[in-house]
């Protein structure tokens, strides 16, 4: 079923979604928030774009499969986790900028971190979900 | 003393794991990234050996928190030499795994997960923390599920739910135990605890809480009665998954029960009694549960169960002398135990089958694997000099001094049955004309001689490090020395932790 409501809503609320799931991993080091939470919110934006548009309609939209974002994330994670073995410290802990970034503020290696959990959550739902949305569709056919 | 890099044996296998989830279906690349992560880890555990044991117990304190209050590592001998047992286990795994495992389970991501698997279980040795103990573990239950259930056959799915069932079971009851010792003691870290636990006023809620370790623990290492998941779901996954399974997943329970209980519940008169009545009862019925089998990896999987009674036993007398039969026992069961489902694994490629009636002529055929398998088997058994004999001395005199009679009934009975189970496998199998009804289906022949290697070069390498154990019994008997005096009087090990003002 297609409805057109929800398909011009999503088209609003794809990128509203997708920035507060970006506002929540930035706030995540001191207020709640964070890698996890944002992950699942950035996948529900995509979850609610393919019940809007069809599950085909959103593989189009991100173009590599989601399996692919999970060593990416994993990776970045490993790395800022290691990191601070290089300068004498132990694994993990948090390495710092002097300066503050505008905007996003104080940047450290436990926000890769978040980052890297952040992309870890979006491409474990999304496979998820999609491997069952598509197991449906080629059993109706 | 702080060392930053005793991590480094979790960290390469976390690094292998990422790269081989980028190589994503190229079987070729992950299993060079495996033989080579393996390689390197089997080479780090050597350097933090070696570290440990001239500088004495090493840790480390994640994110730079102080050691009460934050997650502690910890790589004392005890952790140190199960590390490098672990990685040698897993190299030898994985070259087996390079053409012992189906192209099918690689596409679906059987490497990843091994190293995820082997992450999981160096994790557990060197943590210091009880609740990041529970964490490991769950690493590990999550990735052995997953290589079980790889391949989707049914027999594999059904002994996956019962280990799936049993091993969430024995999670909650850690949980449980974790749970109340936090509220009692208000702490998670295991050196802190050890201090802790001796000021608790009510000593008998403490004995509870050591009870739930005890049915935690002993579900995860199989002991009597808890240990009937194990033989109904360690023959359906492949060779590969069933050796690491075998050689290591088992001795992790033994492994954290060695821990808790000589650094936060020494045993007092109760529980040494329970775990004593627990051990002989485990014997007896592995062996009795070995003697009837005719498939090779269930009856393996019955000696497994068998031989964890030992340990446990070992633990039950906690003397010196004990300690010292059970610790060796369990680095030699490593390395036996994983060496012999890779040989499993071996003759049904040689066979195509791993039902004893049905196979034979494995002698005549290919003499120089038999001599191989025939030194494995025997260490198994315990012949003298190689390395199963040494640690039942120890246990034996340690049984006899202790009046544990009946323990030593039991180690009387489970020799015996191993040898006799043994002995017959080695007859039916080796010996035996193959029997004339049964088409050979031999996979192994066919194969480019790379491939063979492949195969059999890792059951040379557990068999030579079994033939070091067991030659080698003075370098391995003072190794278990100093680890026990560690496990015995365990101030090195909180000074290290906690420092020395406390």
């Amino acid at each position: 079923m297609r409805s057109p409501i929800l398909q011009a809503a999503t088209k609003y609320l794809l990128p509203i979604l997708l920035l507060f799931s970006f506002f929540l991993l930035l706030r995540g080091h001191y207020y709640p928030g964070g890698g996890f939470v944002g992950g699942l919110v950035a996948s529900i934006a995509f979850v609610l774009h393919s019940f809007a548009n069809g599950t085909e309609s959103t593989m189009k939209l991100l173009k590599h499969k989601p399996l692919s974002l999970i060593p990416i994330g994993l990776g970045i994670s490993a790395t800022s986790v290691s990191l601070p073995l290089l300068f004498g410290l132990p694994p993990m802990t948090g390495l710092w900028f002097d300066e503050p970034i505008p905007v996003i503020g104080m940047i450290g290696s436990s926000l890769f971190f978040d980052l890297g959990v952040y992309l870890v959550v979006i491409g474990v739902v999304l496979t998820i979900l999609f491997t069952i949305a598509l197991d449906n569709l080629s059993d109706k056919t | 003393m702080i060392d930053n890099h005793i991590l480094a044996p979790v960290l390469i296998h976390l690094f292998s794991a990422v790269l081989q989830l980028i190589a994503w279906r190229k079987t070729v690349t992950q299993r060079i990234i495996s033989i080579l992560g393996t390689f390197l880890g089997t080479l780090l555990a050597i350097r933090l050996l070696a570290d440990v044991y001239s500088k004495g117990v090493l840790t480390l304190n994640a994110s730079n928190w102080e050691a009460p209050f934050g997650i502690v590592f910890v790589a004392d001998l005890l952790s140190a030499t199960l590390v490098l047992l672990t990685s040698i286990a897993g190299l030898a795994v994985s070259f087996f795994s390079a053409t012992g495992v189906s192209r099918q389970r690689m596409l679906y991501g059987y490497f990843p997960i091994f190293h995820f698997l082997l992450m999981g279980l160096n994790g557990a040795f060197l943590t210091g923390d009880i609740f990041n103990l529970y964490v490991w573990f769950e690493v590990i239950i999550i990735s052995s599920f997953v290589l079980m259930t790889l391949g989707g056959r049914k027999t594999q799915l059904e002994g996956a739910v019962k280990y799936m069932a049993m091993n969430i079971l024995a999670s909650t009851f850690f949980l449980t135990g974790i749970g109340i010792l936090y509220g009692i003691t208000g702490s998670l870290n295991m050196a802190d605890l050890s201090v802790k636990i001796q000021q608790v006023q009510n000593q008998s809620l403490v004995g509870i809480t050591a009870c739930f370790f005890i049915l935690g623990f002993g579900i995860k290492s199989a002991v009597f009665p808890l240990y009937y998941w194990l033989p109904s779901s360690y023959h359906t996954p492949p060779s590969a998954v069933a050796a690491t399974f075998g050689g290591l997943l088992t001795k992790v329970g033994v492994y954290a029960m060695i821990r808790v209980f000589s650094l936060i519940f020494i045993p007092d008169e109760f529980t040494r009694n329970l775990l004593m009545i627990i051990a002989v009862l485990t014997i007896v019925i592995g062996s009795m549960g070995a003697v009837i089998k005719t498939n090779i990896r269930r009856m393996f999987s019955y000696l497994i169960v068998c031989h964890i009674g030992f340990m446990i036993g070992g633990i039950a007398m906690f003397s010196k002398i004990a300690l010292m039969g059970a610790l060796f026992y369990l680095f030699h069961d490593i390395m036996v135990k994983t060496n012999m489902f890779l040989i499993a694994g071996l003759i049904r490629q040689l066979r195509g089958t791993m039902d004893m009636k049905k196979l034979g002529g494995l002698y005549a055929q290919y003499p120089l694997i038999s001599l191989v398998c025939a030194l494995v088997l025997f260490s198994l058994v315990g012949i003298p000099p190689l390395s199963g004999f040494w640690p039942k001395i120890y246990l034996f005199q340690a049984a006899f001094t202790l009046d544990h009679y009946a323990f030593v009934a039991a180690l009387i009975i489970g020799s015996f049955t191993t040898l006799y189970v043994i002995a017959k496998m080695w007859a039916e199998v080796f010996w035996k004309d193959s029997p004339d009804d049964v088409t050979v289906e031999d996979k192994f022949e066919p194969l480019p001689m790379f491939r063979k290697i492949l195969l059999v070069l890792p059951i040379c390498i557990l068999c030579l490090v079994t033939l070091f154990i067991g030659l080698n019994a003075e370098a391995i008997v003072q190794l278990v020395d100093k680890i026990s005096t560690q496990l015995l009087d365990t101030s090195p090990y909180v000074e290290a932790v906690l420092g020395k003002t406390k």
